[in-house]
């Protein structure tokens, strides 16, 4: 057994709001391994946005440790979390989160042009290609549908090949179809590239397409399956 | 990132709202070409005022009684013929050329019920080329004039206009000058040069006619001034001395005393020069206030785009872009603005120059604006500057933005 792509060590997250004191995450101890999928449940207000923003890297744990891919990020720099999130973190939005005024294809090379990495335009069909969009490369993304959006958004999260991808609701802005056929490539990808995927959501039905479900409740976890 | 990447990626940023884009970059527009055009013009008139100080006459020294520099100057002796023909001396004063006294006055001059206020120089034969004048037609005050105190006059192409509504054919006719009959003997060409010290709204008469007619000094021999032509312009700060000298011992006076100016060309000339350079700066000044407030403009503008974004620079924060990469895709944006602005401001300044240069020949005001080369530079410079100064603000915030509200944000 290799070591878990995710390890996080009581991980507290506090916000204060004015001059009262919120405690997101109360002490969180998770591991996950690579090529898991695993859906992250809770009610809203018990943690897991703010739960995904630390294992996304998009923020700092007030206290605990956190090793993604077998590096500690849990006191880094903005700046060297931004590269972090780069090299080893695909992020899948609710509301797609494209660039509107720019094609699928520079879309899914947004990444790359952070990374200073060479071939962005062949990387780029390359992950459209992989999640069948290549019919639709120079098509912005008011020219294609929900789905479509989607799908460009997951080229966009797994063109730089990252440790994990992070799904926050990935199908709550679409139709019942377009939401399957999502869930449908995810999973699909998770068999043919060994992908971590962590999915956050509400919905009983997709998490129950994951190999494990974690829930949270008042910014604990409440273990199950 | 590459820099042409993040500069087509501003232009489709500011291209994606194109009417705040270009009321936008229409405050900078102004600012630079009010910038370019009230340096060329001022350039254009410190030009022009150099070109009539430099037509009066070349390696001209001009003498006057009395001296500013020296504190509690008592009695200045005035100038008188004497002096000048003193300095008129070759054996004395081998760097002179010629010496023109002269006496200077205004008064009305008429023809036929039309008159017109003009300055009148009463001057010895030597005076035409000393100050480098031609008659247009006629003949300028010879000695014969002088010795005879004739009631001649030579006139200014101006003058002839006021009063005869042409500039020709007017030998012959007489003018009174001060009320007294003067006949015509020449008409003086034109020196254009306007505004400042025309040469052209002017008469010449004898020296002997004016001293017992028009002018009337306290001393018989007493003149107002005395133009003196060096040999060439090398030996212009020698003729210096040797006036100096010459007079000094005229008048008796202790070294740093003199009771006389002298003012060369070049002290004239740079004076003027002096003037309309901070004429110019003021009103480059005034108009870089324009520039300044379309920096303004193009702050507000960027805080707008950075909060209307808020959510891309989530985005690209979490897709992996640094505080710099964003801080530069959001300053080269400012600048694309700032600089388009420049480069169609330097367009209408030279379309504003232009214009004013037909107006001013139009009414013979010979003011031709310049645009030169540096000023462009600087506008360019200065406005990129100003893009990148107003916009700094503005993108070191959208920099500093926590990817986690930033995405959260509508």
């Amino acid at each position: 057994m290799t070591a878990p792509v995710i390890e996080s060590k009581g991980l507290i997250k506090t916000y204060r709001m004015g001059k009262i004191l919120v405690e997101a995450l109360r002490g969180i101890s998770l591991e996950i391994q690579r090529g898991e999928v695993i859906a992250i449940m809770g009610p809203s207000g018990s943690g897991k946005s703010t739960l995904m923003n630390l294992l996304g890297c998009l923020d700092r744990p007030t206290s605990g440790e956190y090793i993604l891919d077998g590096e500690n990020v849990s006191r880094l720099s903005d700046n060297k979390l931004a590269v972090i999130r780069n090299r080893k973190v695909g992020f899948i939005f609710q509301s797609f989160n494209l660039l509107p005024r720019a094609s699928a294809t520079e879309n899914v090379e947004l990444p790359l042009r952070y990374s200073g990495v060479n071939h962005h335009r062949q990387r780029a069909r390359q992950a459209l290609e992989a999640v069948g969009l290549s019919d639709r490369m120079k098509h912005r993304p008011s020219e294609l549908s929900g789905g479509e959006q989607q799908r460009v958004a997951i080229a966009r999260a797994l063109v730089n090949n990252p440790a994990i991808v992070m799904a926050d609701e990935p199908t709550g802005n679409l139709d019942s179809k377009s939401g399957r056929e999502i869930m449908e490539l995810l999973l699909s990808l998770n068999r043919e590239r060994a992908m971590t995927v962590i999915i956050v959501t509400h919905d009983p039905a997709i998490a129950s397409q994951t190999q494990r479900i974690v829930r949270l409740r008042d910014g604990l976890l409440e273990e199950a399956s | 990132m590459n820099i042409l990447h993040q500069f087509l990626e501003a232009l489709r940023g500011l291209a994606s709202n194109k009417l705040r884009s270009a009321l936008t970059v229409l405050g900078i527009v102004i600012g630079v070409a009010a910038v370019i055009a009230m340096l060329a013009i001022g350039r254009g008139a410190q030009n022009s005022i150099s070109s009539s100080i430099e037509s009066i006459g070349t390696n001209l020294l001009y003498i006057t009684s009395g001296n500013r520099n020296v504190r509690d100057l008592r009695n200045p002796k005035p100038l008188t013929i004497s002096d000048a023909l003193a300095l008129a001396d070759p054996t004395n004063a081998p760097f002179i050329l010629r010496v023109a006294p002269v006496i200077q006055g205004r008064g009305d001059v008429s023809y036929s019920g039309e008159s017109t206020n003009t300055g009148i120089y009463g001057v010895t034969a030597v005076y035409a080329l000393v100050s480098n004048l031609k008659v247009s037609e006629g003949e300028l005050i010879s000695d014969n004039h002088l010795t005879s105190r004739a009631p001649v006059a030579v006139i200014g192409v101006d003058v002839a206009n006021a009063l005869f509504g042409r500039s020709a054919n007017l030998v012959g006719e007489t003018i009174r000058v001060m009320g007294q009959p003067f006949r015509v003997i020449g008409v003086l060409e034109s020196k254009g040069g306007g505004g400042f010290g025309s040469q052209d709204n002017q008469i010449l008469v004898p020296l002997t006619t004016a001293q017992s007619r028009l002018l009337r000094r306290v001393n018989r021999d007493q003149v107002d001034s005395i133009s003196v032509q060096a040999v060439d312009a090398n030996s212009v700060s020698k003729a210096v001395e040797e006036v100096t000298q010459i007079l000094a011992t005229r008048h008796r006076t202790q070294v740093g005393k003199e009771d006389f100016s002298i003012l060369n060309q070049q002290d004239i000339l740079s004076t003027a020069q002096s003037i309309t350079g901070v004429l110019t700066i003021f009103l480059g000044g005034i108009a870089a206030i324009s520039l300044l407030v379309g920096g303004i403009g193009i702050m507000n503008i960027m805080f707008v785009s950075v909060t209307e974004r808020t959510r891309e620079i989530g985005l690209r924060k979490a897709v992996g872009a640094r505080k710099l990469d964003i801080m530069i895709q959001f300053l080269v944006e400012a600048s694309v603005l700032s600089l388009i602005g420049g480069m169609i401001g330097i367009l209408l300044a030279w379309g504003i120059a232009t214009v004013v240069g037909q107006i001013a020949s139009a009414s013979n005001v010979n003011i031709r604006p310049a645009i030169q080369l540096d000023m462009v530079l600087l506008a360019t410079l200065f406005s990129a500057g100003v893009g990148m100064f107003f916009g700094f603000y503005p993108s070191l915030r959208a920099a500093n933005l926590q990817p986690v509200e930033a995405l959260r944000s509508e």
